[in-house]
C-alpha cells in the first residue's frame, strides 16, 4: 500500500452482496514502516484570537493508511476543533498558532481556498453528529451523492447515478436504489448517517474523520455504523479519525487513543495500553465511570457463556473475551503490566 | 395498608394495546404488552426509538389512551378513566413521574421549594409539614438547602433532574415512572442520578425505569422488559437478560453495547442476528421465554 486508492472506484467499494476481501488493500497490522504517512498532525495548537488565550495546546498524531486513532474527551476538551484544524474548517476567530498539519504529505498551512476544495471529499472527509444539517432536505439524497461524483471525480450523469447507487449499498442500506430518490424526512437517523459516509467516500478520500458520528444514535443502530467504519478500513483501507465522548466507542474500533482534557492531550498510546494500563488520573476515572455503569460487568466471567440461549437457528451468544482482541503483533502485548 | 394491599402488584398492566392515528393512517404503538410491577420492585423497560417505550410511559400516567387492555395501579383499575379522573389520580400522588428533560416535569416560575411542596398542599397537608418533608427529600436527592429559592432556569441540569426527583417523591407515591430520566446528564450526573434511584430501590419505592440504556438499567432494575417493534419480547432478571438474552435482539442489544473492550469479535454475530431480525416478520417473533 503506498497511500494511494485503485484508480478505478469501482474496485473500491464493492456492494455488499458481492464483497470479496480486496488484495489491493493492506491491512492496518502489514507493518507501519511499510506505508507512508498519510494524516500527520505536529503540535497542533489553537488559539482564540477575540479572548486571546490558547484553547488547544499542542495535538501530535501520526496515521498511515487502514490505520484508526480515537481522540477520546468531554466537551470543551478541544477534540472538536482538533478536526476542523485539520479540515480547515476552524470558526473565525480561531487559528492554528503553532504547530503543522500535512495531508497525503501536503502541508496545509498555506493552502488557498481552491486548493482546499481540492483536498477535501477528495482526500480528507469527515461525517458529524446530525446527519440531517449536512443534507439538503429539498433535494432527494441520491443527487445529492452524485454531486459529489460529477464535481469531484468528473463522472457523466449516468456513471454517477449508477455510482452512487453502489455507494449506497457499499453502505448496506438495504435497497439502494429506493433510497436513492428519498428526501431526508424520509428516512431515520441510521439511514441518514449511512448517506453522509457515502458522500463522504464518494470520492476516495483516504482519511476520514468521524466526529461523534453515532453519538445520536440508538445502540443497534451505534453498533451497525461503526461496524460499517470497520469494513470499510478493512474493505479500502480507509484511514479513520474517531472522535467520541465515549472511550468504549473509541476502543472498539481504534488501534490508537488520544484522550484530551481542557485542551490538553493527557494520554496518548495504543488502545490496550491506554485501557489497561492508564497512566492520568482522568482516563483512569472515564474507565471507571464507564464500568461503573457499563455491561462489562455483568458479561465478565465464566457464567456469561455457560448460560447460552437454546435457540438452535441463531449462532451461539457472543463470547466476551477477558482481554481485547487486536490485530495487532503479539509483541505490543502489555498484559504483564510490564509498563 | 392492609398486608393484601403489599401483596398486590402496583402496577399491574394487561394485554395494553395503543394505536394512533385513524382508519388507515393507524399504526401500533404497543401490541398486547403485559408487565406487572410488584410493591418495591424496580423494573427497566429497555427500548430504542420507535419501540414503543415512551407509549407505554404515557398510557399508564393516563396521558395516551389505551385501545384495549387493561391498566391497574395500586389496585384501582385506571383503564377506563376520564381525564378528569386521570388528573385526580395525579393528585393523590398515587404515580408519579421524571421526564428526561426536568424542565418539563417543574414549573419554570416556581421556586425548588415551591416545587417541592406544591403537590403536597394540593393534598392538603399543612405548610410547615410540607416545608419540612420537601426540605428532607431534597436532601434525599443530595442538594443542599440553599438551593431553595432558585428557579429551575437557575440551576444545572443535573439539580433540575434531581429536583425532578425529589418533587417526584414528596407525595410518596406508590408508583414512579421515570422516562430517560438521564438520558440528558453528562457522565457524572448520571452516576449521581443512578445512585439516587438505587437508594430508593433499597428503599422499597417501586419504580418503572425506561431508557435506552442498558447499561444504566441494568444496575438499578430487578426485572428488565425489553420492548421492540411495540412489543414485550423479553422479561426477566436484569442479569439474566445481559448474560443470557434470549430472543434475537436483546442479543442482539447487548451485543451491540460499546464495552471497553474489543467488539470485533462479535461483528459477524451482530450481522447474523440483523438478518435474521430483518428476516424475520412480526408475526413469528418468537414470543418471551
Amino acid at each position: 500500500m503506498t497511500g494511494t486508492l485503485p484508480d478505478n472506484p469501482a474496485d473500491v467499494v464493492v456492494p455488499t452482496d458481492t464483497v470479496v476481501p480486496t488484495n489491493s488493500v493492506v491491512p492496518a497490522d502489514a507493518g507501519p514502516a511499510a506505508a507512508a504517512v498519510v494524516l500527520a498532525v505536529r503540535d497542533v495548537r489553537i488559539r482564540d484570537e477575540v479572548n486571546d488565550r490558547e484553547i488547544v495546546h499542542g495535538v501530535s498524531f501520526e496515521l498511515r493508511p487502514g490505520q484508526a486513532i480515537g481522540i477520546v474527551g468531554e466537551s470543551g476538551s478541544g477534540k472538536t476543533l482538533t478536526c476542523r484544524a485539520v479540515l480547515g474548517i476552524l470558526p473565525d476567530h480561531l487559528v492554528v498558532s503553532a504547530g503543522s498539519v500535512q495531508i497525503a504529505g501536503r502541508d496545509i498551512g498555506g493552502l488557498t481556498e481552491r486548493e482546499w476544495t481540492d483536498l477535501r471529499a477528495s482526500t480528507i472527509s469527515a461525517v458529524f453528529q446530525d446527519p440531517a444539517s449536512y443534507l439538503n432536505p429539498s433535494i432527494k439524497v441520491g443527487p445529492q451523492i452524485t454531486e459529489v461524483l460529477r464535481a469531484k471525480l468528473g463522472l457523466g450523469r449516468r456513471a454517477a447515478r449508477h455510482r452512487a447507487i453502489e455507494l449506497l449499498a457499499a453502505v448496506r442500506l438495504r435497497d439502494p436504489e429506493l433510497v436513492y430518490d428519498q428526501y431526508v424526512f424520509e428516512l431515520s437517523g441510521g439511514m441518514l448517517q449511512r448517506v453522509l459516509i457515502a458522500t463522504a467516500i464518494a470520492a476516495d478520500p483516504q482519511v476520514l474523520i468521524a466526529d461523534e458520528a453515532t453519538t445520536a444514535l440508538d445502540v443497534t443502530v451505534q453498533a451497525e455504523i461503526l461496524d460499517l467504519l470497520a469494513d470499510l478500513r478493512e474493505r479500502i483501507g480507509l484511514t479513520l479519525v474517531v472522535v467520541s465522548h465515549d472511550l468504549a466507542v473509541v476502543a472498539q474500533l481504534c488501534d490508537e487513543v488520544l484522550v484530551m482534557r481542557q485542551g490538553e492531550v493527557v494520554e496518548h498510546g495504543p488502545t490496550e495500553d491506554v485501557l489497561y494500563h492508564p497512566r492520568h488520573e482522568y482516563t483512569r476515572l472515564l474507565i471507571t465511570e464507564h464500568e461503573q455503569y457499563g455491561l462489562e460487568r455483568y458479561l465478565d466471567g465464566p457464567a456469561a457463556t455457560a448460560v447460552a440461549g437454546e435457540s438452535p437457528d441463531l449462532p451461539d451468544s457472543p463470547e466476551w473475551p477477558a482481554l481485547p482482541v487486536r490485530r495487532k503483533s503479539p509483541d505490543r502485548k502489555v498484559l504483564d503490566g510490564v509498563r | 395498608m392492609s398486608d393484601d394491599d403489599d401483596s398486590r402488584p402496583v402496577l399491574d398492566v394487561a394485554d395494553l394495546e395503543v394505536h394512533y392515528g385513524l382508519r388507515r393512517r393507524r399504526r401500533r404503538a404497543l401490541h398486547g404488552v403485559s408487565l406487572t410491577v410488584n410493591r418495591g420492585e424496580t423494573v427497566g423497560v429497555i427500548g430504542e426509538t420507535g419501540s414503543g417505550k415512551s407509549t407505554l410511559a404515557r398510557a399508564v400516567l393516563g396521558l395516551v389512551r389505551a385501545t384495549s387492555g387493561r391498566i391497574t395501579i395500586a389496585g384501582e383499575e385506571v383503564t377506563g378513566y376520564s381525564s378528569q379522573q386521570w388528573r385526580a389520580l395525579r393528585r393523590r400522588g398515587v404515580v408519579q413521574y421524571v421526564f428526561q428533560d426536568p424542565l418539563r416535569s417543574l414549573d419554570p416560575d416556581l421556586t425548588v421549594e415551591e416545587s417541592l411542596i406544591e403537590p403536597l398542599l394540593i393534598q392538603g397537608v399543612p405548610r410547615a409539614e410540607a416545608a419540612a418533608r420537601g426540605r428532607a427529600y431534597l436532601a434525599r436527592v443530595r442538594l443542599a438547602d440553599d438551593l431553595l429559592g432558585r428557579l429551575p432556569g437557575e440551576l444545572s441540569g443535573g439539580q433540575r433532574q434531581r429536583v425532578a426527583v425529589a418533587r417526584a417523591l414528596v407525595s410518596e407515591p406508590s408508583l414512579i415512572i421515570l422516562d430517560e430520566p438521564v438520558s440528558a446528564l453528562d457522565s457524572a450526573n448520571r452516576v449521581g442520578v443512578l445512585e439516587i434511584l438505587k437508594e430508593l430501590r433499597d428503599a422499597g419505592v417501586s419504580l418503572v425505569f425506561i431508557s435506552h440504556d442498558l447499561g444504566s438499567v441494568v444496575g438499578v432494575a430487578d426485572r428488565i422488559a425489553v420492548l421492540y417493534q411495540g412489543e414485550i419480547v423479553e422479561v426477566g432478571p436484569a442479569r439474566t437478560i445481559i448474560k443470557a438474552p434470549g430472543h434475537p435482539y436483546t442479543r442482539l442489544l447487548v451485543g451491540s453495547a460499546p464495552t471497553l473492550r474489543s467488539a470485533s469479535a462479535s461483528r459477524a454475530e451482530r450481522e447474523a442476528l440483523r438478518a435474521l431480525l430483518h428476516a424475520r416478520t412480526e408475526a413469528d417473533l418468537a414470543p418471551a421465554r
